[in-house]
Parts: structure tokens; C-alpha cells; sequence
């Protein structure tokens, strides 16, 4: 069996799990259903495997299929095909998200069980495996559109899963229109690839592309741009990020697959699928580096300061991919992609472990009101340490190598693109003082009440009276679209317990396969797909990347230590910081006004357009040519209606009239 | 024989049977002045056809007989209608099709 077809059984199960459980998720018992699920992804991750074996069972140069089942679309000259494409990264990808989603499956399985809509949310869930593969197998333009555009769908329908909540249908409509405003922009650029390339197939783009191409020739430039736009809004980085952290309203393991392990890495696979022509433009690519730059800033001051859990662990992913796309973005291929992978470990992690913490808190996210869960909920609070550590770079966890490995990148490359490596850094230092703020909150201290009783009774804590949407105070619907009034935390529950602890050994142990000097797993897998650019063939010396680990090991054990200060040690100087920097901590708590800054530039000014279209155009221009019409139809049937008075012989007297008349012309005539 | 006195002779049968439907109201008068009407076509169309020479006037004047007697059987069964219904027989009343 060959690579090609392992890849289409990668992309079939999902979609088949997808089917029987969205058809038969009124027959289909709940328990089954989530094991028909998660099966399916198994079963997607073994096809996987199956595919990395037989391609590394090829030549490194030779690891690249392209194939095809049918004709997607075949019009006038234009023939597209449902065509895959299979090379190292996009089995790379494949491993990634179907690896991860397995885990995260195996958890809901566990988290979602009181939930009235357990199997929507299953088939929803494996509808964006299947999309998300259908993204990063995609062989051509085309059908990665397609993927994309079913992601964005999935998304939505997953952040919009519990639909009776107000809070969580605006979150879920803010991220399809920002992730549609990202789809035109990949549309825009397919549309200028072909127009310039006449094809969208992958291999022949690239191929042709350096051809066509001059170097920073505007087009191209334009073509990045915006593959640049669809990449940041699937990828929420600045200024299409406002609905990352409104998303954290779906249930929590869809924040921990979508919104923090694959899809929103989407936008770096984009990138670096597409590095042939990111090599040609490089304003474009330098303008995406600087832009993860000032994400992965911005991001990182916001989640120092934000007291919703599931909120500070989102500022905390667009931080994180911030680094990703600056990988991507200067040349560091491999690196970005290694990064996404160890993140997508330890992320998912986090979230799986603040989700069993906020069902036991009853859906309560401020961390205001936790504390003390290191003694009533042990093995969540350990699960929570080693995404925290891995988050924070600490040495020897995934983060310490992935991180490290762009930033010496960047020094490498020298130039300008040293300053990556000096605010990397810095965002290294926040990243490590942010992810202990929350674990020193949560974990030591005194137990809070709902911790207490976990400890005293065992049980969960269950408020009293009707359920309540801890976001916003309103009262549930608890028939359909709600939680369920269980709540079912990592402790108590073996299928969540099992994918917590298998991510906690890859965050933990995950970066051991790429250790500078040691070994190079995922570098020489990736290798062959940057063959030929000559940033790809830079490497920084070993000694450098050693540097590099010691000072990102100074750093993270600097940024923990601060935390420690902060929050354990003196516990009132947070207090005191925020009095005397108010101004920037009012900043920080706004979100530096991105809602609102957006909300002036295009809301508002959008609205008004709307509304004087509505007043002035709608009114008298259209209404004005409707009732103009008809006005006009009206008027001239008056007119001739008089001739239809009833009187037989005045009709015969016209007729005879209007013949002689006609006869008398054409006698005249003649 | 010269033609124009079977022409002149159409024309005034025409122009008999068109006056009476113009200054007529009885329905009946109107339909027999609609059958004078047609009739001098039928005289003119023959009168050509032999004037012409060949018979293809003749089997037009044929036609029009036939879509005569339809159109009788029509117009006699209106006027029958209306009988019956007891209104009166004056077409100046007859006017509910008004636009």
C-alpha cells in the first residue's frame, strides 16, 4: 500500500465518524457515540503512521506524492483536482493534529458526559479532524480553501456549541466573520496564483514561481500579503486576534483542539507550505515576522494581567503561535514547525488540565476564586505543572528546545533579525512569569470553598437553584445547549486521566527528539521540503544553540522566580504594581483596546454605511425605482384603460377605424 | 365582366354590414351584419380567384364559410344565454367587461 493511499484512509475515518454519528445521533447510544468518535481519530492516527512509515521508507528526495481520486472541478480550461498532496510536513501536520485530536477525544469522552448534546458535539468535533486534514493534505489551492473554509465552519460550530448562551453565539459569529475576512484573502491570493501561474496545483506553483517571479515583484508581494491575511485570522494574530479569547466559550477540550493545538496553527502550516514564495517576496515575510513579534508581546502582557483561566491560557496561544510565525516567517522552517508541535502538546495539556479545574469550580473561570487545588485535585495540579514548565521553556521540557531553536535561528541569520532573538527573549520571560502567575494562584495557598469540599466530601461542588452562565449571571436553559449539571474533572475520570497523562509525558519529554548537538528527528524529516531555499540552509552552530539554551534556561528559571516573588512570596505586590503602574495596567486589562479600536475603525465606520445606505440609497434610490416602475405601469394603464369602456360597438367602431386607417396609409403610400 | 363591379358590390355589402354593427344594438342584427361583413370577403376572394385564375381563393372562401358557421353557433348560443337569463337584449347594456 502506498503512501498516497494510507493518506486518503487519514482523511476518510474522521469524515466517516463524522457521518454515522451526525446520522444516527438520535439511535446511537451517548457512550458509543464518543467511542465511535474517538475511535475514528484512532484509527485516522494509525493511517497516519502507516503513511510516515511508508515515506520514510522512500528516498529523502523522492517523498513528495501528489494524487488524485477524481476531477474536483473541470471547466474551460481550468481543471482542478480532488488531489492530496503527501510529503514530510504535511504528514508532519497529519500526525500532529490526529495524534493530539485522539487524546482530546479520549478526554471529552470523559468531560462532556452530562452534556445534553454529547453526540453533536462528537460529530462536530470529528467533522474538524476531517476538515483540518482535508486543510494540511490538501493538494492544490483549491481544496486547501476548502479545508480552510470547513475549519472555520467547525469552529464556529463548536465555540457556538452551547447555542442558549448569548455570550457564546456572539463569540462563535465574531470568529466566523474575522475568519471569513481571512478566507477572502486567501481566495484573493489563489486567484492572483492562478492568474499569474494558471494552475493552483502545489507542485507546479512552486515550481514555476521562481521562473515567473522576479524577486519583491509586486505580485508576489501581493499574493503573500494575502496569504498573510488568511493566515493571521486563522492563526489570530495582530490585529485579526479579537476572536481568539472570546472563543474560550465553546466547551473546554474544543478550546484545547481548535483553539489552541491545530487550527489556529493553521496559519503557520499556510506559511510554511507556501515558503517557495514567501522566499520571493521578502518584505512580505519580514512584515509577517515582525507582526508574530508584536503578537507574541502584545499577547504575553495581556495574559499577565487576565483573570479569566481559559482567557490567559488563549493571550498565552497567540503568544506562543506569535513565536511560530516568526519561525516560519525568517527562514526557520523546521524550527516553527517543531514549535508547533511541542506547543500543541503542552497547550492542549494546559487547557485539559484548567478544563478539569474549572468543572470542578462549576464552570466558574476567574482565578480570582481559586486557589488551593494542589491538595484536592493532585493529579490535575501535576498535569497543570508540566504544561506550565513546558509553556515557560523550563530546560529540559519540549518548550525549553522548540523555542530555543527559533530564536538562535534568528541570531544566526544575523542582521536585523537579531532583534527577534532579543524580544524572543523578553517574551520568554513574560511567558514564563505569566503561565506561574496562574499556576501559583491556583495550585498552593489556602483551599478555596469548592476545593475544600472536594477534599472534605469528594464530590464535585454544585451551586444551589437554577444554573447559572458564570460569565454573565444569566440564567441557563438547561434542557438543550448547556453543560449538564455534572461536572466531570480529571480525578474521577480514567479517559480523561489517560490523555492528560500521555501529553504530559510528550510536553515533558516531547523536544528529547531535537536536541542541538544530539540529535535532529524532526529537522531531517523535514528537510527534503525546503530543498533548494537557501534560508533553510542556514543552521546555527551547535555551540551557538547551546548559548542560546542557557540563556532561555536563565530566563524561564528568572521568570518563575519572579512569579514565585510575586505571588507566593509577597503575595501584596501584585496589588501594589497595579496601583502605581495603573495606566499600563489598564492598557494590559483592555487588551491594549483592540475590540475597540476595531469596533472604531470598521464597526462603526461600517454600521454608518450600512445605515445611509439604509436612509439614503435603500429609500430613494431603490425604493425610488421600485415604486417609480410601478408608478409609471400604473399611470400609462389609466391612460389606456379609458379605451376599455364596455360598449361593444365602440370597440367595433375603433377596429373598423383603425383598418381603414391602415388601408389609407397604404393606399397613400403606394 | 370587369372586376370592380364585384368589387364595388363587396365593398358596399362591407360597409352595410359594418354600419349595422356600428348603429345596431340588438345582438341578433349585429351577428347577421357580421355574416354580411364576411360574406363580401367571400365575394371579393372568389372574384379575385377567377380574375387570378386558379382556386385557391375559392377554397379560402371555403374557410372562411366554415368559421362562419362556428362563429353563428357561438354568437346564437350567447344570445340564446342571454335570453334565457332575462336580460336585455341591447349590447349597450351589456357592459360588465368595462377596464
Amino acid at each position: 500500500v502506498s503512501a498516497t493511499a494510507w493518506a486518503w484512509l487519514v482523511l476518510l475515518f474522521p469524515l466517516l465518524g463524522s457521518i454515522t454519528i451526525g446520522l444516527g445521533f438520535r439511535v446511537l447510544p451517548t457512550r458509543i457515540a464518543g467511542a465511535i468518535g474517538t475511535a475514528a481519530i484512532a484509527l485516522a492516527f494509525a493511517a497516519g503512521i502507516a503513511t510516515l512509515l511508508s515515506l520514510l521508507g522512500e528516498d529523502p528526495e523522492a517523498r513528495h506524492h501528489a494524487s488524485s481520486l477524481w476531477d474536483y472541478a473541470s471547466v474551460a480550461g481550468l481543471d482542478i483536482k480532488l488531489g492530496i498532496f503527501v510529503d514530510p510536513l504535511s504528514v508532519f501536520m497529519v500526525l500532529v493534529v490526529t495524534g493530539v485530536s485522539t487524546l482530546i477525544h479520549l478526554y471529552s469522552f470523559g468531560y462532556m458526559q452530562s452534556d445534553a448534546g454529547y453526540r453533536r458535539f462528537f460529530a462536530y468535533l470529528n467533522f474538524f479532524v476531517f476538515s483540518m486534514l482535508l486543510l494540511v493534505l490538501a493538494g492544490n489551492f483549491v481544496l486547501l480553501i476548502v479545508g480552510w473554509a470547513f475549519v472555520g465552519f467547525a469552529s464556529y460550530a463548536l465555540i457556538s456549541f452551547w447555542y442558549r448562551r448569548q455570550t457564546a453565539t456572539k463569540a462563535g459569529m465574531k470568529a466566523f466573520v474575522i475568519n471569513v475576512v481571512g478566507d477572502i484573502g486567501l481566495t484573493l491570493a489563489a486567484f492572483l496564483i492562478f492568474r499569474e501561474l494558471g494552475t493552483f496545483e502545489y507542485s507546479e506553483v512552486f515550481e514555476k514561481a521562481p521562473h515567473v517571479f522576479q524577486t519583491n515583484e509586486w505580485t508576489i508581494t501581493a499574493i503573500c500579503l494575502l496569504l498573510l491575511v488568511g493566515a493571521f485570522a486563522k492563526s489570530a494574530q495582530l490585529p485579526f486576534h479579537t476572536w481568539l479569547p472570546d472563543a474560550m466559550e465553546g466547551p473546554t477540550p474544543v478550546s484545547s483542539l481548535i483553539h489552541a493545538a491545530t487550527m489556529v496553527t493553521a496559519g503557520v502550516y499556510l506559511i510554511a507550505r507556501t515558503h517557495v514564495l514567501f522566499e520571493l517576496a521578502p518584505t512580505a515575510a519580514d512584515i509577517a515576522a515582525f507582526v508574530g513579534l508584536a503578537t507574541l508581546l502584545i499577547a504575553g502582557t495581556i495574559a499577565l494581567v487576565m483573570t479569566d483561566l481559559k482567557r490567559a491560557i488563549a493571550y498565552s496561544t497567540m503568544s506562543q503561535i506569535g513565536y511560530m510565525v516568526v519561525g516560519v516567517s525568517i527562514g526557520a522552517y523546521s524550527a516553527g514547525m517543531f514549535h508547533l508541535m511541542t506547543h500543541a502538546f503542552f497547550k492542549a495539556l494546559l487547557f485539559m488540565a484548567a478544563g478539569s479545574i474549572i468543572a470542578a469550580m462549576a464552570n466558574e473561570q476567574n482565578i480570582d476564586k481559586m486557589s488551593g487545588f494542589g491538595r484536592a485535585m493532585r493529579f490535575t495540579s501535576i498535569a497543570m505543572v508540566c504544561g506550565g514548565l513546558a509553556l515557560a521553556a523550563f530546560p529540559g521540557t519540549s518548550g525549553f528546545f522548540s523555542k530555543d531553536e527559533i530564536l538562535a535561528y534568528a541570531d544566526a541569520r544575523g542582521g536585523m533579525y537579531v532583534i527577534f532573538t532579543v524580544l524572543g527573549y523578553l517574551g520568554a520571560l513574560l511567558t514564563a512569569v505569566y503561565t506561574f502567575r496562574l499556576i501559583f494562584r491556583i495550585i498552593p495557598g489556602r483551599p478555596c470553598p469548592e476545593a475544600q469540599e472536594l477534599i472534605d466530601t469528594g464530590h464535585v461542588h454544585h451551586p444551589d437553584g437554577p444554573p447559572l452562565n458564570p460569565a454573565t449571571g444569566e440564567t441557563e436553559d438547561a434542557d438543550v445547549g448547556f453543560p449538564g449539571p455534572d461536572h466531570h474533572i480529571a480525578e474521577q475520570s480514567w479517559p480523561m486521566k489517560l490523555a492528560m497523562g500521555v501529553l504530559a509525558f510528550l510536553a515533558l519529554a516531547g523536544g528529547l527528539v531535537q536536541v542541538p548537538g544530539v540529535d535532529d528527528v524532526i529537522g531531517a524529516f523535514l528537510e527534503p521540503v525546503w530543498e533548494g531555499s537557501p534560508l533553510a540552509a542556514i543552521h546555527p552552530s551547535d555551540l551557538a544553540e547551546w548559548e542560546g539554551l542557557g540563556v532561555g534556561a536563565a530566563i524561564s528559571v528568572v521568570g518563575i522566580a519572579v512569579a514565585w516573588f510575586l505571588y507566593i512570596a509577597r503575595p501584596e505586590t501584585p496589588a501594589l504594581l497595579q496601583r502605581k503602574l495603573r495606566p499600563l495596567h489598564t492598557l494590559f486589562v483592555n487588551k491594549w483596546y483592540f475590540d475597540e479600536a476595531i469596533d472604531f475603525l470598521i464597526v462603526r465606520p461600517a454600521l454608518a454605511i450600512g445605515r445611509f445606505a439604509n436612509r439614503v440609497f435603500e429609500r430613494f434610490v431603490v425604493d425610488g425605482l421600485v415604486t417609480g416602475t410601478q408608478e409609471t405601469v400604473r399611470g400609462s394603464g389609466s391612460v389606456v384603460r379609458a379605451v376599455q369602456n364596455g360598449f361593444v360597438r365602440s370597440y367595433a367602431l375603433l377596429l373598423i377605424a383603425g383598418f381603414a386607417g391602415l388601408a389609407l396609409y397604404f393606399l397613400l403610400t403606394n | 365582366m370587369n372586376i370592380t363591379w364585384y368589387i364595388v358590390l363587396s365593398s358596399l355589402l362591407f360597409a352595410t354590414g359594418a354600419v349595422g354593427i356600428l348603429i345596431r344594438r340588438s345582438p341578433m342584427v349585429i351577428l347577421l351584419c357580421l355574416e354580411l361583413m364576411l360574406n363580401a370577403g367571400n365575394l371579393a376572394l372568389i372574384a379575385f380567384s377567377r380574375m387570378v385564375g386558379n382556386q385557391e381563393g375559392q377554397v379560402f372562401a371555403l374557410v372562411v364559410m366554415v368559421v362562419a358557421a362556428c362563429e353563428v353557433v357561438v354568437g346564437l348560443g350567447l344570445i340564446v344565454a342571454i335570453f334565457r337569463r332575462k336580460l336585455p337584449l341591447n349590447v349597450d347594456n351589456l357592459r360588465e367587461l368595462r377596464g
